[in-house]
């Protein structure tokens, strides 16, 4: 199976311009997808989560439109066709 | 002869360049919008010049690149450049120094980061390895934060010794190596911690900068938070030269780059009042190693002056007679083309400005 990740714009030079890149999402978390996103595309991942595993603080993921921290993060399942959006939240001045 | 002066901000890197003996710049930028520029190096080391650049995205992390174009393209490696080893249970926040070895030492890059630890790259800077050794120290659970973050922020590698290193950080103070990084020693005989109830600690100091001498490598500069002092033995004790300056507060201290005993500060009333002494814009340089000081403003703003420059904001390039620059927290750069007499505005309205290195390419 599956799923859609949304990239921001700010990110997409990482994925040679593509606003969604699609990876495998056999173990049905949203931890596991980002391994997969990490194999294919590691300079995306590795803005997405630091070397520890962890998001990163102001990057917030959508799981079909939730907000993956309020689930159970990582741990939290990612259904077959699944769409993950990547936002980078509110920061900065 | 074209001259690079490479600026680091708060929200990019912008690259300036003169053709002309350094009384015009072509300011461009900025690369990496929207990133915290805190460390930048310019490695001649090579055919061709190499830039490095800490970069920090508040929302992406921290990350190195390179450019072998000066700047046209930039590159990083698909994996983190340097990142924390997992048994250390760490996540680099920023990389805050990136200094070339020894010239002998031609791909070795160190990094100094924070929270405080040293990584060291023998691919020219592309990617790092962790110093086990200064993690593991034993003082290291009380190293602390100061407001800009517990970071090493100054690597002076040894020109005469490839094992011989020496940083410092914010706070713990100085620490020297002897044996490639294996083993360190705290080496801030002399230096003051006014915060604690110990002013004369073992460790624990919050050192701002340290610069080496360019004619004898045993005698180092350091501006303290409260304090400047000069070493003649390689680091191991430390003397006050603090008397000559208007204050004992700032945060860059500057080397020349070939001339003995020659340095630039830039001075700060003090830790609870960070403005210019006198509210005027003025650097100051010694030319018999700290034992007098004189002020240099031709040509600088005269108008009352309330910005600071932080510490590795002000620089030295590699020419004869040597370009020294210095920005600010406002976005405003300066340039002096006769080894600080005179000055001229490089740029202005930039974002604040961290980091700033000069050289020939």
């Amino acid at each position: 199976m599956t799923v859609t990740i949304w990239v921001p714009g700010m990110l997409r030079t990482e994925t040679e311009g593509a606003a969604h890149v699609t990876v495998a999402a056999e173990g049905g978390t949203l931890g596991a997808v980002l391994d997969e996103l990490a194999d294919r595309w590691p300079r995306l991942e590795r803005r997405i989560r630091d070397e520890r595993g962890e998001l990163r603080r102001y990057v917030n993921v959508y799981i079909d439109g939730d907000d993956c921290r309020s689930l159970a993060g990582q741990d939290s399942p990612v259904p077959a066709g699944a769409e993950i959006q990547v936002v980078p939240s509110v920061a900065g001045g | 002869m074209t001259v690079l002066l490479s600026i680091g901000t708060g929200k990019g890197l912008f690259l300036a360049t003169s053709s002309d003996d350094r009384k015009f710049w072509e300011v461009s930028g900025p690369h990496f919008p929207m990133t915290g520029v805190y460390a930048v190096a310019i490695d001649k080391r090579r055919g061709s010049p190499r830039l490095l650049a800490g970069i920090t995205s508040s929302h992406f992390g921290p990350s190195v690149a390179t450019s072998d174009d000066l700047g046209g393209s930039w590159d990083e490696p698909d994996h983190a450049p340097v990142a924390f080893p997992e048994r250390t249970g760490t996540a680099l926040e920023r990389v805050w120094q990136i200094a070339p070895g020894p010239a002998d030492q031609p791909e070795r890059v160190y990094a100094g980061t924070q929270p405080s630890a040293l990584f060291v790259s023998d691919d020219g800077g592309r990617t790092y390895d962790f110093v086990d050794g200064l993690w593991d120290h034993p003082h290291r659970p009380n190293w602390g934060a100061g407001f800009g973050g517990q970071a090493v922020h100054t690597v002076l590698p040894d020109p005469r010794d490839p094992a011989a290193v020496l940083v410092a950080m914010s706070t713990g103070g100085v620490y020297r190596t002897a044996d490639a990084g294996a083993n360190w020693s705290a080496s801030n005989t002399g230096i003051k911690a006014y915060f604690l109830p110990d002013p004369f600690p073992e460790y624990g100091q919050c050192v701002h900068k340290v610069a080496r001498d360019a004619a004898n490598p045993d005698r180092l500069y350091i501006q303290n938070h409260h304090g400047v002092y000069r070493s003649d033995d390689a680091g191991a004790t430390w003397q006050s030269i603090a008397d000559g300056l208007p204050t004992d507060f700032g945060f860059a201290m500057v080397a020349h780059p070939h001339r003995a005993d020659v340095i630039y500060n830039f001075p700060i009333k003090a830790d609870g009042r960070r403005f210019p002494p006198d509210e005027r814009c003025r650097v100051y340089r010694s030319s018999d190693g700290g034992t007098s000081w004189e002020a240099l403003s031709d040509g600088l703003p005269e108008e009352p002056f309330y910005p600071t420059v932080l510490r590795d904001a002000m620089c030295v390039d590699d020419v004869d007679p040597a370009g020294v620059y210095f920005g600010t927290r406002s976005g405003e750069v300066y340039a002096s083309r006769d080894e600080g007499d005179s000055w001229s505005q490089v740029a202005a309205h930039l974002p604040d400005i961290l980091c700033v290195r000069a050289a020939t390419v």
